[in-house]
């Protein structure tokens, strides 16, 4: 008997793009006919590799291309890569969700996915029903359910409200229950889709605490695709990192993670960019105020700041509507894509329509611990307390690095561990009482 | 970003000398045999199709005041309706039956079959958010879908014999009961399995040409005037009878009614037909449904 899990073979998966249906008929008909022949699909020959950043000749798409895989039993592989890279794709064909084109995957185990929590919730029904409905859907036996039932509902932690329909729920506690039923999944491969995002950080951290249990104690196989390069580096064993439909790199989860952000995040040290699409990760929104270009104020060499420095950037935005009001607001994040920080200003900002203006913002103090940082930026409505709307976003403008220990300059910061965190706390005060 | 600087792929790095390919418990592929339909799968998940009707049951007659009760209401006023239209104003013949339980006995057995090939026609389209999400055989959910319809029929078919016991027991109505009355349970299954097989062929093909749904809603509709619902079978002479005589559900109909109320066309011949047809029509519906259910997410 092997010791492998999962054997992903030579697996592609060619999507079609632009509107289905129409032409859909003499297309159908056209690979109808070439089958009848023996012939390959005639439209699966002209596709391209999937870069979305690329305008491509052909209507169609491979969203995964030869990719080829093992994971062994008990391993716990994360999976990472940039929106696009074909993550989702190829959690939907492990799951079953959609077929392949070509290729194949073996598999030896069951298999139970969570590409969401709270697949199939009636918001009609009582929590108790829910549970037994969501389990079943997930795959689960009457029997075993009722076996843990209680189990679930404890992990839940809506004990009192479980015969309430879930439409009365509050979403945080619609959630918990929701993931309650899938930590209680005993397969012998589970796949995760970001389900971890989700829900309180209390509760966040009981997940990844689960899901640890999950692999150490129990010795399950677990796919698990995440945008955080904490969480595959806490969780996981080995990792696979995913670029245009293919897979690049594989490795310990360490050796991935450390991989992505030496070759995917490239630190620069440009001191003004021009905002261009490349920066905006979703390009879904109203942008009626848009980004046009952010600079360092007084830039310094290599964009090397000391702990004591002011950071000064400026931003310029452009309005296709008059605004009296509007706020701006801005995270630094670490390297591997994870938020020190946010800011939220007042909605004190004004604009006029086809005008265009330019804010400073100085951060005073910023307590930065030793290490590589950049600015993700919004601009939109609302707050931390009001809930936001935004208007444009964009993410990694301008890379800077915490470095020296004084404004002079002359004493590098040599030491910081990761495990101290990315905040180097300056106004303490220590006195004895 | 360029592919050269790749330090290597994980093909390279494991070694698998010793992997029997016969062991694995399940394998993805792209396509499977025709014939592979999974009802091994569809077992393994009857929980989950009894949760379904249970589901079904449950939301649908939440926050009503009258629950359960509304399924009497429907065909009671339909069939009131059509006492007053099609037997009181156009005065179509119902083979010198009393008005009430003739019509109810055609909507009894048409509404299972209208509402469950309605219902399955929209599956993958109804569902495509959690089958999206997750995979469960999605046959499930047809076969749930004609199970609550089921539990449906049975109340109504309670109601249909409480008139017509009413009915037998005033005596003096013409209506005369007689052994077929035993082939009910065949009438109701074929009925169920033949808008099961239908339905899945709609739904497989809507998920890529929608004109279907549409033409599936009426179509319905209109199919009712095809079938000895509103009017008896024999009341139908020339060459239309044979129009007739070739929709499967008529036989059906004409059976239901010749068992329990003593007049309408019986013929084996008829049934027969309605029986293959059936067992074509599924076969054919769960091998398209089948194909469809592996890559429709792509496309719906």
């Amino acid at each position: 008997m092997s010791d492998i899990a999962i054997k992903v073979e030579n697996l592609s998966k060619l999507y079609r793009l632009g509107e289905v249906g129409t032409g859909t008929m003499s297309q159908d008909l056209n690979r109808w006919w070439a089958s009848v022949r023996g012939k390959e699909d005639p439209f699966a020959t002209i596709g391209e590799t999937n870069d979305r950043t690329k305008k491509g000749s052909s209507n169609y798409v491979w969203s995964l291309k030869d990719v080829n895989f093992e994971v062994k039993q008990g391993e716990v592989l994360g999976i990472i890569g940039r929106n696009g890279a074909g993550k989702s794709t190829l959690l939907k064909i492990l799951s079953k969700i959609t077929a392949p084109t070509t290729g194949s995957i073996k598999v030896n185990g069951r298999i139970a996915s969570l590409l969401e929590v709270g697949t199939g919730f009636h918001p009609e029904l009582t929590g108790r029903e829910n549970i037994f409905l969501n389990g079943a859907i997930l795959g689960m036996s009457k029997t075993e359910i009722r076996s843990k039932f209680d189990e679930i509902v404890d992990f839940s932690g809506v004990e009192r409200y479980i015969d309430t329909p879930v439409k009365r729920y509050s979403s945080g506690m619609y959630v918990r229950l929701a993931f309650a039923v899938s930590a209680f999944l005993e397969p012998e491969i589970l796949i995760v889709d970001e389900v971890l995002a989700v829900g309180d950080a209390e509760f966040q951290k009981k997940c990844l605490g689960r899901m640890k249990d999950v692999s150490r104690n129990d010795g399950r196989t677990i796919l698990f695709v995440s945008h955080s390069m904490a969480a595959v580096k806490n969780i996981c064993t080995t990792g696979l990192l995913m670029q245009n439909g293919q897979v690049s790199f594989g490795g310990t989860s360490d050796e991935v993670v450390d991989y992505y952000i030496a070759n995917f995040l490239n630190f620069n040290s440009d001191t003004k960019i021009q905002i261009t699409d490349a920066h905006r990760t979703n390009r879904n929104l109203s942008r009626f105020i848009e980004y046009k270009s952010i600079e360092f104020v007084n830039p310094v060499d290599n964009n090397l700041y000391s702990i004591d420095d002011d950071i000064v950037i400026a931003v310029r935005f452009t309005s296709k509507v008059d605004k009296e009001s509007f706020r701006l607001a801005f995270s630094i994040c670490k390297m591997d894509e994870s938020a020190v920080g946010t800011f939220f200003s007042e909605e004190a900002l004004s604009i006029k329509k086809g005008q265009e203006k330019e804010f400073s913002i100085t951060i005073k103090n910023h307590q930065l611990a030793k290490g590589q940082y950049y600015f993700d930026l919004s601009v939109g409505i609302g707050n931390e307390l009001t809930g936001t709307t935004d208007y444009d976003v964009i993410s990694k403008t301008l890379f800077f690095e915490i470095a020296y220990k004084d404004r002079l300059k002359t004493q590098m910061m040599t030491l910081w561990h990761s495990e101290w965190g990315s905040m180097n706390f300056q106004e303490v005060e220590l006195k004895a009482v | 970003m360029d592919t050269t600087n790749v330090v290597s792929k994980p093909e390279q790095t494991y070694v698998d000398a010793n992997v029997q390919d016969d062991n694995w418990t399940e394998v993805i592929q792209p396509r499977t045999r025709l014939l592979d339909l999974g009802l091994a799968d569809v077992w393994r998940y009857r929980d989950l199709v009894m949760l379904f009707v249970r589901r079904d049951f449950v939301s649908t007659y939440k926050q009503t005041v009258l629950g359960p009760i509304w399924f009497f209401i429907q065909p009671l006023l339909t069939t009131i309706t059509y006492v007053v239209i099609f037997g009181n104003v156009a005065q179509l013949s119902t083979d010198g039956l009393p008005m009430m339980v003739f019509y109810l006995s055609g909507i009894t057995i048409w509404n299972y079959f209208a509402q469950t090939l309605t219902n399955t026609s929209t599956v993958f389209r109804d569902n495509a958010g959690m089958f999206g999400k997750v995979y469960f055989p999605r046959l499930t959910m047809p076969l749930s879908i004609v199970l609550s319809n089921l539990v449906r029929f049975a109340i109504q078919f309670g109601l249909f014999i409480v008139v017509w016991l009413y009915y037998l027991l005033k005596g003096d109505s013409g209506i005369h009961p007689n052994w077929l009355v035993l082939l009910t349970p065949l009438l109701v299954v074929v009925m169920g399995l033949m808008s099961l097989g239908l339905g899945m062929i709609f739904s497989a093909m809507t998920t890529k040409y929608r004109d279907l749904a549409m033409l599936l809603a009426f179509g319905v509709q209109l199919l009712m005037y095809a079938t000895p619902v509103i009017y008896p079978l024999s009341s139908i002479t020339g060459k239309y009878r044979y129009l007739i005589l070739a929709n499967p559900m008529t036989s059906i109909v004409e059976t239901f009614r010749y068992a329990f109320l003593g007049s309408g066309t019986f013929d084996w011949a008829y049934l027969a037909y309605s029986v293959a047809f059936t067992l074509v029509i599924l076969l054919l519906g769960t091998i398209i449904f089948n194909r469809v259910q592996k890559s429709f997410t792509d496309t719906v």
